[in-house]
Formats: structure tokens, sequence, C-alpha cells
């Protein structure tokens, strides 16, 4: 062991690490070779005797700015990246993005797209007398709903031979969810399916509101009284009623699936009077979307709205509270119930109107069960 | 009944709509004469008509109908805006005072046999809670308590008494659409006259016009056929205010619906337009009108439909906005493509 050599590593002996009062010598060697040091001291000393000696600020003043005088050529003279590109090269590049994401022919694409714009911003479309813009409609609100319908609720569509291919009829459906979703939802699908517009007759509260009456009446709704609904039916339109109304989609969740008094059953006369079917729709899924687990009843009453819905999310997580959950959707058109056999006068007669309405919710009420019997999970 | 002669009396001759009435009148053959009547002498040419300086608030108007042996009364002089009246007061003191006055001199002319009034849709009143179209036996959802809307209630309701005490006069109202025209002024005229169109915020009215054409020729239509009853005059279709506006081509600005009655009246008294407090519920909730009674039962056939009709009033204003349509041709007339336009949508112009 005499004759070991002891073989140093590192520092070869001097102390190598930083002390605290000297920096190691791998920091000493990084170091530029100025006066850092000296000039650090001045600056204490300035900071500590101000008073007496009134010149080592104006002397440490002018040391100070010296040094971004050395730097500034290094760093300013690098040129701006968009100054450089002329407006050529630009409009090649955008003209070869456009072909790459679009084809080849997306000249003619963004000339019809244009003369779409151009036509809108003009004022040169045609709205029908309730105020259905169809072009927007299918442009927009279906092209928007659309993948929340497919992807999002995944919706099952059944019975759909039992909506005529033409010709007044009246669907009529649950109501549930909180939000009137479902009926966005049956919307979208019935005009995917048979390329018919539902429309949709909604509460005065929905036209009384701000932007929401305004696109209710641009996607096809109207009113629900009895001079709208007959006037749709009369008019060979595919007509949706939700007859619950708001006791529908503002029950708690633990009366899902209960159907709620079909109102005065006015929608039966109506459909009577005018001799159109009546195609009972049962939707599965929507009750899931918002679980309305609590309700403050005074604010309500305070905005003048049916209910302040509470639901697990909403308001505890804010607007992330509003996302659905991902309920999966049936819907089943069932068979249509007849009403041109009657009599002249039985729109008029309480009793038959009262029968229709019982007959009408039972099916649905029925078939609600059904399908949640076939059905898997609330998510599946 | 009167191709002899007939005697047709005009109130309200004054204002442009009742002269030219009056005037197209007197060039019918199977009218004898056309007297016009109104407080202020007419500004513009009568024609044949022959004008009575009388009030129809005061019972001079009684003597003027007797004396002249009239059988056929058009009254026209129901007014809209209280600006050119004078003041909301004397607008409502003419409208409904005039036409009780004008009724109970109706009353008592034994010679009188056709009454027809212009009234106007305003009567259905604008509400969330409306139905789509109103029809005739339709009531407003909610009674008007104020304005020309209220005025045009009580004129409707004194012209139905009066037909229930003289059913041997063939009444006939007519609920004339807003009558929109180049040389129309009327509330909504001067508000779509506006160079900035202030708009409620988050609402979209359904707008119903009436050419002035139109008008007058469904007045001539009326007091010749012989069908009693009310009926809703209107243009063909409908247009949504946001839609009205963007073919006039001039910027809005969206206001919450209080700021809109505010800002209303302010015009008012700024005298820039003759924009009348109730009609923020019109621009918000808009109106429209079944005329299929117009068509089956009074036989009359309007000849612009309600586009066309606007397309008639916008022509002559002059655009103070559409920037964004003229920078959306430059970029279309940029691109190299002759069917620009597809073949299957030409239809909409």
């Amino acid at each position: 062991m005499a004759d070991a050599e002891i073989i140093p590593i590192g520092t070869r002996g001097r102390p190598g690490r930083a002390t605290g009062t000297q920096p190691s010598s791998a920091a000493r060697s990084l170091a530029p070779k100025s006066t850092t040091r000296p000039a650090a001291k001045d600056a204490p000393k300035a900071a500590v005797k101000p008073k007496p000696k009134p010149k080592p600020k104006p002397k440490a003043a002018p040391a100070e700015p010296e040094q971004p005088v050395e730097r500034t050529p290094v760093t300013t003279d690098v040129p701006t990246p968009s100054g450089g590109i002329p407006a050529s090269e630009w409009l090649a590049a955008i003209q070869g993005a456009a072909a790459e994401v679009f084809g080849a022919d997306w000249e003619p694409q963004l000339a019809r797209f244009l003369a779409f714009l151009r036509r809108r911003v003009a004022g040169d479309y045609r709205i029908d007398e309730y105020g259905f813009d169809q072009e927007i409609t299918e442009r927009f609100l279906m092209a928007a709903l659309r993948p929340i319908a497919q992807k999002w609720f995944r919706i099952e569509v059944r019975g759909i031979e039992n909506i005529p291919a033409d010709g007044g009829a009246l669907v009529v459906s649950n109501h549930s969810g909180t939000v009137p979703v479902d009926g966005l939802m049956t919307m979208v699908s019935i005009h995917d399916e048979i390329g018919r517009f539902l429309r949709p007759l909604g509460a005065d509260l929905v036209f009384r509101l701000p932007f929401v009456g305004a696109m209710a009446r641009r996607s096809g709704a109207t009113l629900a009284c009895t001079e709208d609904a007959e006037r749709m039916l009369s008019g060979g339109e595919l007509v949706g009623v939700w007859p619950e109304g708001f006791k529908g989609i503002g029950k708690p969740y633990a009366e899902r699936y209960k159907l709620q008094r079909f109102g005065r059953g006015g929608f039966v006369s109506a459909a009577v009077r005018t001799g159109v079917p009546i195609i009972p729709l049962s939707v599965v899924g929507a009750e899931e979307i918002y679980p309305l687990v609590g309700n403050v009843p005074s604010l309500a009453r305070l905005l003048g709205v049916p209910y302040i819905p509470i639901t697990p999310f909403f308001p505890l997580l804010g607007p992330l509270g509003l996302v659905p959950l991902p309920s999966k959707w049936l819907l089943e058109f069932g068979e249509p119930i007849r009403t041109d056999e009657f009599d002249a006068g039985a729109a008029d007669d309480p009793m038959l109107v009262f029968n229709v309405t019982d007959q009408v919710r039972e099916t649905i009420q029925q078939t609600l069960y059904t399908l949640l019997m076939k059905r898997q999970s609330v998510f599946r | 009944m009167g191709s002899v002669g007939r005697v047709v009396l005009v109130t309200g001759v004054s204002r442009d709509l009742g002269r030219k009435f009056a005037r197209a009148a007197a060039a019918d053959p199977a009218v004898a004469r056309v007297i016009g009547v109104d407080a202020v002498p007419p500004r513009g040419d009568i024609g044949d008509v022959s004008f009575v300086r009388a009030d129809i608030r005061n019972p001079v108007i009684a003597k003027v109908i007797v004396k002249e042996d009239v059988d056929t009364v058009v009254h026209m002089s129901v007014i809209s805006t209280p600006g050119s009246a004078g003041g909301r007061n004397t607008m409502k003191e003419l409208n409904v005072i005039g036409t009780m006055q004008l009724l109970a001199a109706c009353q008592k002319a034994p010679g009188l046999q056709t009454l027809v009034v212009k009234s106007t849709t305003t009567v259905y009143g604008a509400s969330s809670r409306d139905p789509a179209m109103f029809t005739e036996d339709l009531e407003p959802r909610r009674a008007p308590r104020s304005g020309y809307a209220k005025d045009v209630a009580e004129i409707e309701g004194y012209v139905r008494g009066f037909a229930r005490r003289r059913p041997d006069v063939r009444v006939t109202l007519l609920r004339a659409a807003n009558v929109i025209g180049p040389s129309v002024t009327s509330p909504l005229t001067s508000y779509f006259r506006l160079p900035v169109i202030p708009t409620v915020l988050g609402h979209d009215a359904r707008l119903q016009f009436l050419h002035e054409h139109d008008l007058l020729a469904a007045l001539q239509h009326a007091t010749h056929t012989d069908i009693a009853g009310t009926f809703n005059v209107a243009g063909d279709g409908l247009l949504m205010l946001s839609q009205a506006v963007r073919r006039l081509q001039r910027p809005t600005v969206s206001l919450p619906s209080f700021a809109v009655g505010n800002v209303g009246s302010v015009l008012r008294s700024a005298r820039v337009a003759d924009f009348s407090p109730e009609q923020t519920a019109f621009l918000t909730y808009g109106r429209g009108v079944d005329t299929t009674r117009m068509r089956s039962h009074l036989g009359f056939e309007p000849r612009y439909t309600t586009a066309s009709a606007f397309a008639d009033f916008a022509a002559p204003l002059a655009t103070t906005g559409g920037r964004t349509d003229r920078a959306l041709a430059r970029l279309a007339s940029r691109l190299p493509d002759p069917d620009a336009v597809p073949v299957g949508r030409s239809e909409h112009g």
C-alpha cells in the first residue's frame, strides 16, 4: 500500500468547489476577463456612503451603460420573419394550402361559398311565414348538431318508417333533460333519416328570450297555440309537440321516465281537426344528460323562468357543468294513430280528445319501459 | 247601385295617401263626385276632388254629408304619426273623436250606403304569445294600453257599433299591413330611413308590408265591390327585420330592448324620426297576418309582395353600409370562375 500512487481526480488538489467566498475554477474559467469584480465592489461602496461622496454615483452610472452599449449590436439586427415574405408568396401558399385541404376544385367551392355569403349579407334569401330559414337551418344548425347526435349521444332511431314521407303529421314526444336538447336531437335525427324538417311547437317563454327566440323561429319553430298548430298541420308540415312542457323537462331525476300530465290535449284536437296522424315518439337517454337534483324556486320566480336547474355538475363546475353527460339515446317512433276516421265534430268532443290523449300517453310510456329494458346501461 | 254616379266622401285628404286615393276615386267613371274633407288644405294637386275644409271633430261634417248627398264614406283619417298631427294628444283626438263624430254624422245620413274604413294590423299588437299569422277573427293577445294601437282598437270598436246600428250600410274594414313606398311617411318608414338602424338585441321581427299602390287599389276595390266585413290586406310573404336591413344595406346597432325605447324617444324629440314607443314591441316580435279572406271573400290581389314592396321602397334610398358585401364582391370577382353561382340556387333571387 506504501507505493500506491494517489491519483487526484477533478481539481488536481486545488480546492474545486465554490467555498462561498470564491467561485469554483470552472466558474472562473467561464467568467470573462473583464472588471466585473471591481464594478461589483464599486456598487456597494456607492450604495453605502452616498452622502459624503456624491461623485462615485455619477462614476458608477456611466460605467453601467457601457455594458449594454457593447452588447446591443449583437441582438437587434435580426430581421422580423413576416416582413420579408412578399405578398405573392403568401398568396401561393394560401392557394397551395387550399388545394391541399379542399382538393383541386377549391376555387369553384370557394366561389360557391362566397356566393352563399353574399346572398346572406344582401338579405337575398327566403323565409316562410313562421320565420323558418331553411338554408341556415340546413347549413349551420343541422351541421352543428349532427356530430353531437351521432358521436356524443350515439342516437339510434327506430320505426322511422312510421313517419309519412309527405303531408301533415304530428309527432308527439316525451320531454326530458332539463334543457330541451331532445327537441333539437329529434329534429336533426328526422332530417337525417327522411329529409323532412320537424317543425317544433315551443312555449311562449322560448320566444320571449332573446337569441333563443330568434334562433327558434329561424330553425322552424313556432308558438304552441291552436292557431299555429292547425295552420302548420293543414299546410302539410311535420309538426313536433312535447305536451309535457316544462313539467317534463324540469322534473327531478328521481322521476325519470315517468310521463307527466299531457297538457289539456290541445295537440289532439288540432290533429283531429286537420285529420293528420299522430306519431308517438319515445326518447330514452335524454333524462340522463343533465340529472336534475335540485331547483331554486325563489330565484326562478324572480327571473320569471319555470325552474333553475341544479345538477351534480352545475353550477358546481361552472361552464364545464353545462356539458351534457354522454348517455346513449334511443328514439322510437310508434305506429301512427289515425285521426281522419273521426266524425266532423270530434275535435270539440272533450271525452274523445281525452281518450286519444291517454292512448298516446300510454303508448309512449309503455315504449319507454320496453326501451329501458332493452338498454344495456345508461352510457352504452 | 251607384253606377249613375256615386258621391264619395274621403276624409284625411291633406295627407298623401288620402289625397292620392281621392284623386284615384275621382278618376273613376262610376263616381260622380268626390269630396275631400280635412281640417287643413291638401298640400298637393287634388285634381277633380272638391275640397271641403271641415274638421271631422265637430258636427259640421254631418251637414256636409247630408247636403252633398254622400252615399259612400271612405275614412282614411287615422293618423299614425304623432309628429305630423302636432303631438300625441292631438293625434288621439283626431283619430278617436274624429271617428266618433264622423260615425255619428254617418248614422244620421239616410242616403249612406257604404262605409270603408282604413284600419291597420297594428290592432293585433305584437308579443311573444302571438300566433304566427293573425286571421281576422283573432284578438290581440294583450289589449293595447296606449298609443296608435289603442286608437285603432277604439276606432274599430266604434265602427263595429255603427255597423250594428245601421245594418243597411255596408261596412268594410280594411286592416292594412305596414304601408310602405317611396313617398310614404310612417313610423316604420322613418325608422328604415335612419342612417344607422337600431335593432333589438337578440330578437328578429317578422315583417309584412303593403305597397301604397296596393293600399289605394284595395280601398278602390272595397268601395266598388259589394262585400262587407273585416279584411287583412298585406303583401305575400314576410321579411325578417335583419333581412330587410341587409337589403337596405344599412348598418345596424343592436341594443337591449329597454334602450331601443329610449333611443326612439330621443330620436322623436330630436325630430329625426317619428319613432313611436309602441313600435319597440313590433320591432321585437313582429307580426304576420293571414290574407286568405282578402283573396277568397274580398277578391283582391295585391300587385306587390312584401319583398317587392320593400325593394320599391329601398330603391331611392342611399346605402350607408354594405361594406361587407362590396368586400365579398371584390373577392368573388378575383376568382376566375364563371360558374360561380350554381344552377340549383339561382331561384333565390
